[in-house]
């Protein structure tokens, strides 16, 4: 960045795109709240395995259950999972993260370790351990899938947090008498902030296909609870009849991780512009 | 005495053992003085420095004695440092261009200190910030003030850092090569307000720098540093004059004289300073120095003081007055 210049944000394609799907993604929660086709939950048997018309637009599945109305129902699901599980994840990330970067010496090595303890389990199946340890259901897989989102968030923390303090700014705030919690919030927070919505973005579409996955093997979200994954599971005993239907929320599923993707992509283009110059 | 210094030691723990950067580090600092500290880069200067204000990296370990208004500092719990910090004790940084947070205002950030050490508001520690980057002459201070950092000059940075380390009237100021970055106009100018500024509140300046010309003309005395020693100290016309240590007499010759004749060579100190744990038993100069004879090497240079407080650290530091370089006889 040139000294006098204006700060402008790169927006690239990724970044419209990403947004574009995003916003899709909220808007279907959103509609989904104050009007849907037809009730989610609803049996219809006499009309099941019904084809796309203008009644019901994307069909019946095997109960004769809207599915339109199910997609946009468990679109909900999805952002809950995403944003409460980030959410965990953040918090914790960032406090275990500061207090390593802040303190260094074995307290910064403790945490690490413990961190990499945490990922070498392959994060689903740790999620599928915990949920069938302590029960299937959507807050026990937000909880399995924003656990694991800690140590991520405490690496991502403690390295740009440790990236900040090597600078001569927060050296400055020190010499003015500065401790170490206001530094935290004032000099190093700020500073990372942009690192860490990226990495949250990313997460995001992570946090949903994991929930979609745990859905489907039966450990999230439980009947007559809309969610893509389990719409995906009971598409799965009528795959050679009504393919659609398990097209429809996969499809859902794809294009909601591929925008947060892309969204956490251009994000990092458009606020980093350092990270853009090196990949 | 401001400050008392005695026997500073600054040791770094790596993986192959503690390294002592900074060793027997001795000087004192009266009101209103102003002492120059010199010395190659990796010499210990700003380890020095930052031992005084307790910033050193964690893995440093501090001993000795720092003794600042009648208080010893070593060993200070770090909620008494921070009262002192900034308030009785301000550091002016190398870098003006990352010294100040990008994502804060200029004068939110000289504000700092005021609303830390005098428990002003932010409102009024703001237009006291504006008033203080006007006494460091900043133009338009009030612009300055709303500005972002990225916004001012290399050399209006450092006004504003200045600014922000007198704002609580510290008794001591530290200068960690304060224009080192800046060019040369730009230079003398700071260096002309750090004076005035030092001539009207009678706090005292701690200037690190690599430039003996700056030192010359705006320090009463002078430390001279090479592989955390301290060669010599003493006023410093003095010493710049006669010194009585051969590393800052090397230091004086590889300067570029001013009337030399053209295409002429600058002297230089042969070899490169030794690297902490190569340091044997003897002077660490030793080898690079024209004069080294066999007791160099075995044994460390003893303190030889010629008067109160002139000091040289050399086996030879007597004989320096007839001796001549390069030829060593």
């Amino acid at each position: 960045m040139s000294a006098g210049g204006l700060w402008r944000p790169r927006v690239s394609f990724s970044l419209w795109a990403g947004a574009i799907l995003a916003l899709m993604l909220l808007l279907a929660a959103a509609v989904s709240f104050v009007w849907t086709p037809y009730p989610p939950a609803a049996i219809d048997i006499p009309h099941k395995l019904a084809s796309p018309s203008l009644a019901h637009l994307f069909g019946t599945d095997d109960l004769g259950r809207d599915v339109a109305s199910q997609l946009l129902t468990g679109s909900r699901i999805s952002i809950l999972v995403g944003l409460v599980a980030v959410g965990i994840g953040l918090v914790f990330g960032i406090v275990l993260g500061l207090i390593a970067s802040f303190s260094g010496g074995w307290i910064e090595d403790a945490v690490m370790r413990l961190s990499d303890f945490v990922f070498a389990f392959p994060a689903l199946l740790s999620a599928i351990m915990l949920t069938s340890t302590y029960g299937p259901g959507v807050i026990n897989a937000i909880i399995a899938i924003g656990v694991l989102y800690v140590p991520i968030i405490a690496k991502v923390t403690r390295a740009t947090a440790n990236g900040v303090l090597a600078r001569e700014y927060a050296l400055a705030a020190r010499a003015a008498g500065r401790g170490p919690l206001s530094i935290a919030f004032d000099h190093v927070l700020p500073n990372i902030a942009p690192a860490l919505i990226v990495q949250a973005t990313i997460q995001f579409a992570g946090a949903i296909l994991a929930e979609a996955a745990l859905s489907y093997l039966g450990l999230g979200a439980q009947p007559p609870q809309a969610s893509w994954g389990r719409m995906l599971a009971e598409a799965q005993n009528v795959l050679y009849n009504a393919p659609s239907l398990a097209i429809y929320p996969g499809a859902a599923i794809a294009l909601s991780v591929l925008g947060l993707n892309l969204l956490g992509d251009g994000l990092r283009d458009a606020l980093d512009p350092k990270l853009k110059a090196r990949s | 005495m401001l400050l008392e210094v005695s026997n500073l030691a600054v040791d770094l723990m790596g993986t192959a053992g503690a390294q002592r950067i900074v060793s027997g580090g001795t000087f004192a600092l009266d009101e209103g003085e102003s002492l120059g500290v010199v010395g190659e880069s990796g010499s210990g200067k700003t380890m020095t420095a930052l031992a005084l204000m307790g910033l050193t990296p964690e893995n440093a370990r501090v001993s000795g004695s720092i003794r600042f208004e009648g208080r010893e500092l070593t060993g200070l719990r770090e909620e008494a440092m921070l009262a002192l910090r900034g308030d009785r004790i301000a550091m002016i940084f190398q870098e003006p261009m990352t010294a100040l947070n990008p994502l804060h205002r200029v004068g939110a950030q000289v504000a700092e200190p005021l609303v830390l050490h005098r428990g002003m508001t932010r409102e009024a520690a703001f237009d006291r910030a504006v008033q203080l980057l006007d006494h460091v002459r900043l133009a338009d201070p009030e612009r300055a003030a709303r500005a972002y950092p990225f916004a001012l000059s290399g050399g209006e940075r450092q006004r504003a850092m200045i600014a922000m380390a007198i704002g609580c009237s510290p008794r001591l100021v530290i200068a960690d090569e304060p224009t080192t970055a800046l060019d040369v106009t730009v230079q003398a100018r700071i260096l002309a307000l750090i004076d005035g500024l030092r001539a009207e509140s009678g706090m005292a300046l701690m200037l690190v720098s690599h430039d003996l010309a700056v030192v010359a003309g705006h320090c009463d005395r002078v430390i001279v540093m090479y592989a955390g020693l301290i060669m010599e100290s003493g006023p410093v016309e003095v010493v710049l004059r006669e010194p009585k240590n051969p590393y800052t007499r090397a230091l004086l010759e590889a300067r570029p004289q001013p009337g030399a004749s053209r295409g002429r060579r600058l002297r230089t100190i042969p070899g490169s300073p030794p690297i902490h744990h190569e340091i044997g038993a003897g002077c660490p100069f030793a080898g690079r120095c024209d004069l080294t004879i066999d007791i160099c090497r075995t044994t460390p240079p003893p303190e030889v003081r010629f008067s109160a407080d002139r000091l040289s650290r050399c086996h030879r530091a007597r004989e320096m007055g007839s001796l001549n370089m390069r030829t060593g006889a």
